[in-house]
């Protein structure tokens, strides 16, 4: 399996990885996978004035996997909530040149976005 | 001088050795009769050639040369031996002993005989990824006709007590068959102080060409006896008809040859060079865990689970090393690998595990090299891992609630 040039591009220099404080109330944090399926997410936002000011994301999982929460980073920040949570998985698959067998990886960075949207929402009262 | 990209991977084949190709050649070109023309030189040659390969794998593996079946590779000996025998011996029983960890050629035959009305017993593996000898003696009824248990797993390189089982077939008249592909070549194999009935074993694995194998057939305490599965003109006694591979069979020879001679001197390089690189990766990580038995495992394996960090981002990461995983992520059908999983391995730690498999033409360098570059790796990717970052904080990640998708 090759993969696509994107994808090593992300892997090697991945974007925006690390963490946020989750205490912060600006923050909101979102967990999906899990261990057993080989493949777990953490994406962090912090919310400023309505827009996603900044993004961070540690990821278990295979090289797309990696790539396609990078890609979530980059592709939240600097939106407001309200359009983060129209980003669909699709625009994933075709910016990273996702395979079939790969593409439950974009659908994985796709919830972890709503995820970390919801976690803002509840702790400011806003669900 | 370091050559990229290394090949760390002989489980899944290996190179052909160049005295191994040399031994083939002329046989393309030059002497490329079909081994069955009994009536001019080109046939007589080709035979002559075929039956020096037989007495070469024979001496291998201590049996009579006429006791070798030449078939397309294991998978195909595999394929013989388990149905050869139902078919043969079905007025006799229906009942076949397995183990869960063998390879899928075994694996997938049982499973279409199971439709065809046999029983299969799959005998569970011990974390070591041992068989327990009791569970197969408790096992065995009146209607059983066939063991079939692997000398030595492809993926975590343990070693089976072969010559136990052999023991326990013969005194309970079960016929004993033995998947030995990574066996042949790499440790002493001998079918009569083994107590082995039918023997599945292939080139490739042993740096000879892919596309060539062999079944050993017992002929004598007991005769063995095995239905055909490939019909035709009767070649190899009636038990596989076909146009014998004459280069492919030449360069078995050879390859069998050449592994009797440097054995002794290649495994203890071997084991020395993986142990070196175990100590090695273990010095430089922490949480890193060993699959399968410690010593009783093939000179060049080692297999090993890396917590919190997936096996398919590993070999991403080691892209100039050629290994592999048992990472769901590497597989088609995204299962992780099951013979981890049969060794009691939780599935976080399955799609953690990378697999060495050192051979003949890897040097010292070389493993010097990979053990800088897995420690490397895996500590990089730890950093970019949430499950790293919880276990650090103290929290028990089993006890976690994770929304699975």
């Amino acid at each position: 399996m090759a993969y696509s040039n994107k994808v090593i591009d992300h892997y090697n220099n991945p974007r925006n990885v690390g963490s946020l404080d989750k205490n912060d109330p600006e923050v909101g944090t979102g967990i999906v996978g899990a261990p057993e399926c080989g493949d777990v997410m953490k994406l962090q936002l912090k919310v400023n004035n309505g827009v996603i000011e900044d993004a961070k994301f540690k990821t278990f999982g295979c090289g797309s996997a990696i790539a396609s929460s990078s890609l979530a980073t980059e592709m939240i920040k600097g939106k407001t909530l309200d359009e983060a949570i129209q980003i669909k998985n699709t625009d994933i698959v075709n910016e990273l040149n996702l395979p079939p067998v790969k593409i439950h990886c974009s659908v994985l960075a796709e919830d972890a976005i709503k995820a970390a949207i919801a976690d803002y929402k509840k702790k400011n009262g806003l669900a | 001088m370091l050559k990229f990209p290394i090949f760390m991977d002989n489980h899944s084949t290996t190179p052909v050795d160049p005295r191994v190709l040399e031994a083939m050649l002329p046989y393309f070109t030059e002497k490329f009769g079909n081994a069955a023309s009994r009536n001019h030189a080109f046939g007589w040659e080709a035979e002559k050639a075929v039956d020096q390969a037989r007495e070469q794998i024979a001496h291998l593996i201590h049996c009579d040369p006429k006791e070798i079946i030449f078939t397309s590779g294991a998978t195909e000996s595999d394929n013989l031996a388990l149905k050869g025998v139902a078919e043969m011996y079905r007025e006799k029983g229906n009942h076949i002993i397995t183990v869960v960890t063998e390879h899928k050629a075994v694996l997938d035959t049982c499973k279409r005989l199971e439709k065809m009305g046999y029983e299969t017993t799959y005998l569970p593996v011990k974390a070591d990824g041992m068989v327990d000898l009791d569970a197969l003696k408790a096992a065995i009824t009146d209607k059983t006709i066939l063991i079939s248990i692997m000398m030595a797993n492809n993926e975590i390189g343990v070693i089976q007590p072969v010559a136990e089982i052999g023991k326990i077939a013969k005194e309970r008249g079960v016929i004993f068959h033995c998947d030995a592909t990574q066996g042949v070549g790499k440790i002493p194999v001998d079918v009569q102080a083994m107590g082995i009935d039918l023997m599945s074993f292939s080139a490739h694995k042993i740096y000879g060409p892919k596309g060539i194998g062999a079944l050993y057939v017992r002929k004598k305490n007991p005769r063995v006896r095995i239905a055909p599965m490939m019909d035709g003109g009767g070649h190899e006694r009636g038990m596989r008809s076909g146009t014998l591979n004459v280069p492919g069979i030449v360069g078995f020879g050879k390859a069998c040859e050449l592994c009797g001679k440097e054995m002794v001197e290649e495994s203890a390089r071997l084991t020395r060079l993986r142990e070196k690189l175990k100590e090695g990766i273990l010095k430089g990580l922490d949480e890193v865990y060993l699959n399968g038995h410690p010593t009783q495992r093939l000179p060049g394996n080692l297999n090993m689970s890396f917590a919190y960090v997936e096996g398919e981002s590993l070999l991403m990461g080691l892209k100039e090393i050629a290994l592999s995983s048992g990472s769901a992520c590497t597989t088609a059908t995204l299962e992780p690998s099951y013979v981890l999983r049969s060794l009691g391995v939780g599935s976080d730690l399955a799609h953690s595990s990378l697999r060495f498999g050192l051979g003949r033409f890897n040097t010292e360098e070389e493993v010097d090299y990979a053990i800088q570059r897995v420690v490397e790796t895996v500590r990089r990717l730890r950093e970019m891992s949430p499950l790293y970052e919880m276990a650090k904080e103290g929290i028990d990640l089993k006890s976690v609630q994770w929304t699975q998708h």
